[in-house]
């Protein structure tokens, strides 16, 4: 088999993987809109003050040591115990909830039936106060984050393909584990809207807000809910990002990352937030593999973009996104 | 007893189509016009020119074009910080190649360039609507500041991948590089911010605008009643690509000297002229100049007050920056989602009746 071809496989199978990991962001996008018809541009810091949160409980960091020592002088920094790692999840999960519920009653609550460009912009808002309060509480040195998560060479694929191609693939096994994390993901969020009340709630309230009102769904519960939830997919997106390039500003970044994704499968599908990941993951590997080198690199930067926005041009609510209807 | 009509009466058409209806405006802005022109340049020092002045002018311009497009035409765009790259490296070619022509000259054409990239990425506009174009605008701010970092013709080969502003004059004086006086600079930045609110103030006010607006609040409804969507779109994103191809040049050239495309033109940028316009106004020129001082003021007052006066490390007060900036949006959306200029609109109806309000 020619040498290229088994070069492009491998950088299609990184991409795939990759574009798990894509996928695992706009989760949360379309959870939010599809519930709240909010473009959450704050999920990629919800992620970052997530890991952030999980680092900090594991190490036992005294919240906003810095500001206290800076304002009452003296040299708090730890609490000195460790948290293991399972424990530490749970609270940052308890932090996120409770994230959720001043989210809802402290901004989203009073803007609700503003135009979506106002709440968009809200979103950013929260985005910029959430990662100076992430900052302020935890330090914003980057952390390395270690939950028992498997890195480095996969040997048994390095060994298969070898005996195969004559050339050992290069797979991470952290990448192995996030597709998996992201299928039972997603087969968790999809048995959760499927099988229960609250999940059925939360599809009623996607579909028709007020009719869902009128049969008696509390619709500040169900946005409670559905922010937690994503602050829960937000909590998984850091792990694995956390744990793949170390807890860091750049974090928040994958938010954009995933806007790309979310317009090539549609805002209000998670099938389409799968499939796009994919698309993305895999196009932009191939891309960087293939033209990379004769435009001088990284147009991994970029490649998302205009990949998406092309495929907008032919077709403009995504692939698997709701037929946009206009009537005057 | 202020901002009345009454007793102001018009006799012909022209006094009736003014740009400021309302002697009391009219006359405000002559103020504000003579207090720029005859009384600044003299006070102005470098601080003051550096820290404050010049940011506002300049920010000023990319929040009117962006205020063209996002509110007077809605179409949501996030790739202004990729446009004034094109505006500054533009104006830096200009530079180069033609050292001996006006500054004046350069920095208008670099407009006009960033006006045709502008046309060539609001295209999709008329297929894409909404949050889709508003991603889609990402992809024109990722794209050019990757092409002025990967393409060496653009940043003339220049060993650090950064671009310098030689010094250039216009009229005898120096305006760009280290040596031009703060009340050139100033004064520069002003010709060009003022000549470029009163064409928008003019242009919104015309058919233009009103085809823009028609557009802006249902598209289909504008075609019907014979908008044509393709004429309306690409006039909003030419002039607010020339506006904010201007700023760029002018942020390049005269207030920052040398530049790194990421981190000058950056995403960052284009959220920040955004927030610029939403809390000025949505459409509304003066929101534009409201957004603008408040953004640029703000992280001034925060230094002086944390840095100087409270004696924190600069990192936290800058962690602080993010948290006050952020709430200060989420409290004004949910206060005042018209923005500053909804508050001067407020403003300007109470006066009219004080001191007397029954």
């Amino acid at each position: 088999m020619p040498e290229q071809l088994v070069f492009a496989m491998e950088v299609t199978l990184n991409g795939l993987m990759a574009g798990v990991l894509y996928a695992l962001v706009a989760l949360g996008f379309v959870l939010i809109y599809k519930a709240s018809g909010i473009f959450n541009y704050a999920q990629g810091v919800l992620a970052l003050f997530a890991a952030m949160t999980l680092v900090g409980i594991m190490q036992g960091q005294v919240p906003f040591s810095h500001l206290i020592n800076a304002v009452f002088g003296g040299h708090v920094t730890h609490f000195g115990w460790n948290v293991p790692g399972v424990v530490a999840i749970a609270l940052t999960v308890a932090v996120m909830v409770l994230l959720a519920w001043l989210v809802q009653v402290l901004v989203m609550k009073h803007l609700v039936g503003q135009e979506p460009i106002i709440l968009f912009m809200a979103t950013i808002g929260l985005a910029y106060f959430l990662e100076g309060v992430a900052d302020l509480m935890w330090g914003s040195e980057i952390k390395t984050l270690d939950v028992g998560l498997p890195q480095g060479i996969n040997l048994w694929i390095d060994e298969t393909t070898f005996n195969i191609f004559g050339y050992g693939f290069f797979i991470d096994n952290l990448d192995i584990v996030a597709t998996v994390i992201a299928a039972l993901l997603v087969a968790g969020l999809v048995a959760f809207s499927q099988y229960t009340k609250q999940g059925r709630a939360m599809r009623a309230v996607a579909d028709d807000h007020q009719a869902a009102l009128s049969v008696g769904i509390s619709l500040n519960f169900i946005w409670v809910l559905v922010w937690s939830v994503a602050g829960f997919v937000a909590l998984v997106a850091g792990i694995v990002w956390g744990t793949k390039s170390g807890v860091q500003f750049s974090l928040s970044l994958i938010a954009l990352k995933a806007l790309p994704v979310l317009m090539l499968g549609g805002f209000t599908s998670i099938p389409g937030a799968i499939v796009g990941g994919l698309i993305i993951g895999v196009g932009e590997k191939l891309f960087e593999f293939a033209v990379g080198p004769l435009v001088g690199g990284a147009t991994e930067n970029w490649f998302a973009y205009v990949l998406a926005l092309l495929f907008l041009v032919f077709r403009p609510q995504g692939l698997f996104g709701e037929k946009i209807i206009e009537r005057v | 007893m202020f901002y009345r009509e009454a007793g102001d009466f018009k006799v012909s058409y022209a006094d009736d189509s003014q740009t400021f209806p309302i002697k009391f405006d009219r006359y405000r802005y002559y103020v504000v016009l003579a207090v720029a022109f005859g009384l600044i340049p003299f006070l102005i020092n470098d601080y003051w020119a550096n820290a404050i002045l010049l940011p506002f002018l300049i920010y000023s311009i990319a929040a009117i074009g962006l205020n063209i497009l996002v509110g007077y035409c809605g179409q949501v765009s996030l790739g202004t910080g990729g446009f004034m790259a094109v505006g500054a490296y533009a104006c830096y070619k200009l530079m180069t190649a033609f050292p001996e022509v006006s500054m004046f000259i350069h920095v208008i054409l670099a407009g006009g360039i960033t006006a045709i990239v502008c046309v060539l990425f609001g295209l999709p506009s008329l297929r894409i609507k909404g949050f889709y174009l508003a991603v889609a605008t990402l992809a024109a701010q990722f794209f050019l500041v990757w092409l002025f970092n990967r393409v060496p013709w653009f940043y003339n080969y220049s060993a650090s991948g950064q671009i310098n502003a030689p010094e250039r004059d216009t009229f005898g004086i120096i305006i760009t590089g280290p040596n031009a006086p703060a009340w050139a600079t100033y004064l520069f930045c002003l010709i060009f911010l003022a000549v470029c609110a009163l064409i928008a103030r003019n242009l919104t006010r015309g058919t233009v605008g009103r085809t823009w607006m028609a557009i802006r609040d249902m598209d289909i409804a504008a075609e019907i009643i014979g908008v044509n969507p393709l004429k309306a779109k690409l006039t909003a994103f030419a002039v607010s690509g020339f506006f904010i191809g201007i700023s760029g040049a002018l942020f390049f050239a005269v207030y920052l000297g040398a530049v790194e495309v990421g981190e000058a033109f950056g995403i960052q940028k284009s959220f920040l002229v955004l927030f610029m316009v939403i809390l000025g106004g949505l459409g509304s020129i003066f929101g534009s100049f409201a957004g603008a001082a408040f953004l640029v003021l703000l992280p001034v007052i925060l230094k002086v007050v944390g840095v100087d006066l409270l004696n924190w490390p600069t990192d936290i007060v800058a962690h602080f920056q993010l948290v006050i900036v952020g709430a200060l949006i989420i409290v004004f959306l949910i206060a005042e989602p018209h923005g500053m200029a909804q508050l001067w609109r407020v403003a300007k109806e109470k006066l009219r009746l004080w001191p007397f309000p029954h």
